[in-house]
């Protein structure tokens, strides 16, 4: 996989293959990012099962807040980490234990060689990347802020998924 | 990022960002004539409000039409995102918004659009904005001039107008980034067609769409580009993008938005609370515009190459200043930068001085005298007279517009009929 230069292919079979997201580092506040993206993803389908070892116990969004990956009690499709690279390793591999399909790393977030023990494990990973801004890119959403979508089509486009 | 579409240039001037009408399967763009669009919910407002969700809440903000332009563009120079804007001039102050603070400043090619030198040296005065103007051709003294802390950006033209002077934006770019600047280059004279900026390294580019992109002279629209390149948290400098915006309760636009943040910030701040928008109306006539970009640039191109060749071997013609001559000082720019071409807006000197030039322009049948460029119809302008007439006889000399010059912008009619024009013209200077 080039981690440099995703295709629209692969992003959207990643996105379309996923419906429980674990979101490593989801926050309880409503302004910082990981709030913005977990409450985007629930508005277009997707369960989201917040993980932060500081709230465990509390709800975000309507959801359980746990401590760690390990103790999601259901199945986990996709590991989001909003981390720093270097935290980002371990949780990529407990990705890998509890059975994930998709490690996906937030915007900034890089670690490539915990990105190549997922994949040897075989996970999908997506680095330095938002499932929020994917998502509204390749479903013409991302457009209605001036922002280049990068996709063509002559295809009526769904105006909200 | 910077984004490499897998598309060519004229697909993407026909296509990007125009899907068909998602609720009426209508081809064309339709004009959104509208000022506000209805939410789902309470809980719908309070996520558009809070920046949380993708949506329409107030034109002023943004509108649909307007912003299938704004991917146009943005696709069309291979940026990350753009803000479209009432104009070229609320662009540059839009752009500046998002990097300055008072006291702040920035360092300005000195031959600019006379327009742009009296907005940069001027009005921007009022914010506590401060601009320095260089010669780009002296690096050293671009190298001098950024090392001042308050510095916040570098801006030039990548052909200027009115003088067809090309910027060397390679170098200019490395010199912004020793700096801890991003690189703003007005695109407007070159368009995409002939020149992307991000290509050699700028972080933002500037155009007025009244111009080249719109094209037929009928659509007044500015735009600000994003690379998406620029890494804002390198420094202190920019905290508009970097800290706590108290406005939205505390989100810090690069954290949240990534590449995306001066898109977003664009938008949400500039446009909400300056309100320079593009019209609808306006934003349909530049899309329709942009499709033919591509093509009009070319017979832009051409028809100029004919009628600077004629000028130039003009008795009554003292000089012309167009950087596709052989010898011209920018013709190798215009090689490396313009793909050979050097666009269709020039300048050239009549003997007999300001008088001669006067009477030419007013004896002009065919070639339009106004104060414009870019149209499908010819132009032609004494800038010492109109555009450039707010500037010092220094500043008019040193941005190409002194009292014998004039420029023209030539359009899309038989070249021959052009030449015609001129030489009938000039039998009477």
């Amino acid at each position: 996989m080039d981690h440099d230069a995703y295709s629209n292919s692969y992003i959207r079979d990643v996105l379309n293959s996923t419906k429980t997201v674990a979101m490593v580092g989801a926050s309880p506040k409503w302004n910082r990012p990981s709030y913005f993206v977990m409450k985007y993803l629930q508005a277009k389908g997707y369960r989201v099962i917040p993980v932060n070892p500081g709230a465990a116990g509390q709800e975000i969004l309507g959801e359980t807040v746990y401590g760690d990956l390990k103790s999601v009690p259901e199945p986990i499709d996709m590991v989001d980490i909003f981390r720093n690279s270097e935290a980002a390793g371990p949780i990529a591999d407990e990705a890998v234990e509890v059975g994930a399909k998709t490690v996906w790393m937030q915007l900034t977030v890089r670690n490539d060689a915990a990105a190549a023990r997922a994949e040897a494990a075989g996970l999908n990973v997506v680095m330095d990347r938002c499932p929020k801004i994917e998502f509204a890119r390749l479903n013409g959403e991302i457009g209605w802020s001036g922002v280049n979508s990068g996709v063509i089509s002559s295809k009526r486009r769904r105006a909200r998924a | 990022m910077t984004q490499e579409s897998p598309y060519g240039f004229e697909t993407l001037a026909i296509h990007a960002g125009a899907a068909p009408d998602p609720a009426t399967g209508a081809r064309a763009t339709p004009i959104y004539q509208t000022t506000a669009y209805v939410f789902d919910d309470a809980d719908h407002a309070a996520s558009l409000f809070n920046l949380q969700d993708y949506g329409y809440i107030y034109s002023r903000l943004g509108n649909p039409t307007v912003s299938v332009l704004e991917e146009r563009v943005a696709a069309l120079e291979g940026g990350r995102g753009a803000t479209a804007t009432a104009s070229g001039h609320a662009a540059q102050m839009l752009a500046m918004f998002t990097l300055m603070e008072p006291g702040a400043s920035f360092v300005a090619a000195n031959k600019l659009y006379g327009g742009s030198v009296t907005q940069f040296m001027r009005t921007f005065q009022k914010f506590g904005w401060d601009c320095e103007m260089v010669d780009v051709d002296d690096f050293a003294a671009v190298e001098e001039a950024l090392k001042k802390s308050t510095v916040k950006a570098l801006f030039c033209e990548s052909l200027a107008n009115p003088g067809g002077v090309i910027s060397d934006l390679e170098p200019l770019a490395e010199l912004a980034h020793a700096a801890g600047v991003p690189l703003i280059v007005d695109n407007t004279m070159a368009s995409p067609a002939l020149c992307r900026p991000f290509e050699w390294g700028a972080d933002i580019v500037i155009h007025s769409t009244t111009k080249f992109i719109s094209g037929h002279g009928n659509a007044m629209g500015g735009m600000v580009v994003d690379s998406g390149n620029f890494n804002w948290a390198q420094n202190d400098k920019f905290p508009s993008l970097t800290q706590p915006e108290p406005a939205y309760h505390g989100l810090n636009f690069f954290e949240t938005f990534g590449d995306l943040a001066m898109t977003v910030h664009g938008h949400a701040v500039g446009l909400r609370d300056l309100g320079p928008t593009m019209a609808p109306m306006n934003a349909f006539l530049a899309i329709t515009g942009s499709e033919t970009l591509p093509l009009r640039m070319e017979r832009h191109c051409q028809n100029a190459a004919e009628i600077a060749h004629f000028l130039n071997t003009h008795p009554k013609v003292a000089w012309v200043s167009y950087a596709g001559l052989e010898g011209n000082k920018y013709k190798p720019l215009a090689d490396k930068y313009l793909g050979g071409k050097a666009g269709s807006v020039f300048t050239f000197g009549v003997k007999g001085g300001y008088e001669a030039g006067l009477q030419l322009v007013e004896s002009c049948e065919l070639f339009s005298h106004l104060a414009n460029l870019g149209d499908t119809r010819s132009l032609i302008l004494h800038p010492a007279s109109t555009t450039h007439r707010q500037l010092t006889e220094e500043q008019q000399i040193s941005a190409g517009a002194g009292p014998d010059v004039l420029r023209i912008s030539i359009g899309l009619e038989t070249a021959k009929d052009l030449i015609a024009d001129l030489e009938q013209a000039m039998a009477g200077a």
